[in-house]
């Protein structure tokens, strides 16, 4: 008898006959469970009154196991998630039920409109950028020798592992318009100081730096172990074939990572689209409102503004969007899953 | 004649062989010039954090001198003002209880669930996976107004049990979805094996699936950790006194005073607040990836 087994026994305690009668039809149905066809079949009519009961059983805790996940989930996503659309019909003092009538006051806003198209530009290009560095860095390392590997994979994921809010507080004090370290370098090598964070266009430019430096490491390293299951035979069949570097990247590295590519930029996309800290803490969406996004506008209005009807319409914007990345997500996942076995 | 036969493609190949090997040799030299390249551009702010928290207040405020080195000498008096005269250990503390609470929560919550979804199986439970998994892709920033509301009615608003109730949300799901994978991964007979010498569900869940789901349970509880310890939205919506602060928002805006910044202090702070994630990830690097890349793959 395996040593486990033995274990289990000593923690069974000493059981009267009834609770010795339910083990035994216990295991009898996991025996009969073996064995394909019988139970469908039911065979044997009094096993199958003790397997249904089994099932019920055994269904009744897997569903009481997964309680407190569905209570979590309920209470805190999705009731919150239908409480925010009734919540973002109210009038700011929450007394008064006015449909719409926050949405309509956002879509005349130009401010609104400047967050849709900063968000997207954010979202997009940062996205965009970090792909492509995640791309090349994961090729990069990829080429060394395996023993290197490990070392510039660890040191090259240290902004991902950083909580973001402190490392944006790092980059503010990179970009602090007095004493800011890059101006000190530009200005040594004869160039003009860049108002980082003061004007608008550079504070666009500087909060789009800060994400695609946090995030790129995440790419880095879901394109890292997507390389690696590309099957090295491949490679070779190309290689004996005349392919060089470029025609075997186009040709067998990026159909190979599709799947991961888009699971990963999308995924990326709903995060970036999201994305608070950053702005919050670097610009607080200043200058003259230039870099908001969603995130930041909502907190202005519902929070520091005190308006939470009018900010959860806002945060509502966001929902489309969302929702269209998380289908696909969910389509490629399956379909990984599928492919790896 | 026959020696030139042989000597021939001989020399052609080792010819060619020493080409490719120089191809090679320059393959690596340029991937090595990028990474530096790219390593730089990655740790610059940490390096530049390091450096700004080692110096003196003065040197700090002085302009004239190469922000990038510490030339008067490495102090610790940054660190000595954040721990003596600010907030920072308050923070510090609530941090710690409630991210301790939300990883016990998330863990004892998730393992559950993904051992029910990812062997037990019952009426709707694909469907639940489904759900696990779509809520794992929403984002904190979608529903805190919302939550602000049930936060507050709930009379949990401005104190730091008000995050142990919130941070779920965004640690549960995911944790729970990548223990499905690793469950599953679990050969079934081992089970079957357990059900015969009669072991009930929860001793095969504590005896057989969470010692043999090891790797996939410190990956998740990883996780848990690092987000609850990052989280920022929640606690800067939620949370307004100092005495309830959590380390990312106390940090970043109770620890800025008057109009003068401290940056050699506030640098202290953010790599203090930093560190606890930092080590996990230093001493357990590959569990971090490996929970870090199992929400594509996994399930």
């Amino acid at each position: 008898m395996p040593a486990s087994s033995a274990g289990i026994r000593d923690v069974e305690p000493p059981a009267r006959g009834d609770r010795y009668k339910v083990e035994d039809s216990r295991m009898a149905d996991t025996v009969q469970s073996w064995v394909p066809g019988l139970q469908q079949a039911g065979v044997r009519p009094s096993a199958r009154s003790g397997l249904s009961k089994f099932l019920r059983q055994r269904s009744t805790i897997a569903f009481l196991f997964c309680l407190p996940l569905i209570a979590i989930i309920t209470c805190l996503v999705i009731y919150p998630a239908f409480y925010s659309i009734y919540l973002s019909m109210l009038n700011k003092a929450q007394t008064r039920f006015i449909g719409l009538g926050n949405f309509s006051y956002l879509l005349s806003r130009d401010v609104f409109w400047m967050v849709v198209q900063q968000s997207a530009i954010f979202a997009l290009s940062a996205v965009f950028f970090k792909a492509l560095i995640g791309l090349i860095t994961a090729h990069l390392i990829n080429n060394l020798p395996a023993k290197g590997q490990r070392k510039w994979r660890g040191m090259l994921l240290v902004p991902w592992v950083i909580p973001l809010a402190l490392s944006s507080l790092g980059w503010w004090w990179l970009f602090d318009p007095t004493h800011s370290a890059f101006n000190w370098i530009l200005t040594g090598l004869g160039f003009d100081e860049v108002p980082w964070l003061s004007n608008p266009y550079w504070a666009r430019f500087s909060v789009i730096l800060v994400n695609v430096w946090y995030g790129a490491p995440f790419f880095l390293i879901m394109y890292l172990a997507a390389l690696k299951s590309v099957p090295e035979q491949l490679y070779e069949a190309a290689a004996i074939d005349g392919a060089n570097a470029w025609q075997k990247f186009i040709h067998i590295t990026l159909p190979m990572m599709r799947n991961i590519i888009a699971i990963t930029v999308l995924f990326s996309l709903i995060v970036t689209f999201a994305n608070f800290d950053i702005v919050q803490i670097m610009t607080a969406g200043g200058p003259r409102n230039m870099t908001h996004v969603f995130a930041t506008y909502a907190f202005l209005l519902g929070i520091r503004s005190g308006d939470l009807p009018l900010g959860a319409a806002t945060s509502l914007f966001m929902f489309p969007i969302l929702a269209i990345a998380a289908v696909f997500i969910l389509r490629g996942v399956r379909k990984r899953g599928r492919e790896i076995g | 004649m026959s020696s030139t036969t042989m000597a021939m493609p001989a020399a052609t190949g080792m010819r060619r062989h020493a080409s490719l090997r120089r191809d090679r040799r320059w393959a690596l030299i340029t991937s090595y010039v990028f990474l530096i390249i790219f390593a730089i551009f990655f740790l610059i702010p940490p390096y530049y954090m390091v450096v700004t928290a080692l110096k003196s207040d003065a040197e700090v405020a002085h302009m004239a001198t190469n922000p990038w080195i510490i030339a008067n000498g490495i102090t610790l008096d940054q660190f000595k003002i954040l721990f003596t005269q600010t907030d920072f250990l308050i923070f510090f503390k609530n941090t710690a209880i409630v991210t301790t609470c939300v990883v016990v929560i998330t863990m004892v919550v998730s393992v559950l669930a993904a051992f029910s979804l990812g062997r037990m199986r019952f009426w709707g439970s694909s469907i639940l996976a489904t759900g696990i998994f779509l809520t794992y892709l929403v984002p904190d920033t979608l529903l805190f107004l919302p939550l602000f509301q049930i936060v507050k009615a709930v009379g949990l608003l401005n104190s730091y049990w008000g995050m142990v109730l919130v941070y779920p949300t965004l640690t549960v799901p995911f944790c729970t979805w990548i223990m499905i994978g690793y469950f599953q991964s679990i050969p079934k007979e081992l089970d079957e094996a357990a059900l015969i010498d009669g072991a009930g569900h929860m001793q095969m869940l504590l005896k057989i699936f969470i010692p043999v789901a090891l790797p996939g349970i410190i990956a998740a509880t990883i996780f848990a950790f690092t987000v609850s310890w990052a989280a920022f939205v929640y606690p800067m919506a939620f949370l307004y006194s100092a005495d309830q602060q959590v380390l990312t928002v106390g940090t970043v805006t109770s620890l800025i005073r008057a109009d003068v910044y401290k940056w050699g202090m506030l640098m202290a702070g953010a790599l203090v607040a930093a560190a606890p994630p930092l080590v996990i990830y230093a001493f357990l690097m590959d569990y971090y990836i490996a929970g870090l890349t199992a929400g594509a793959t996994k399930g």
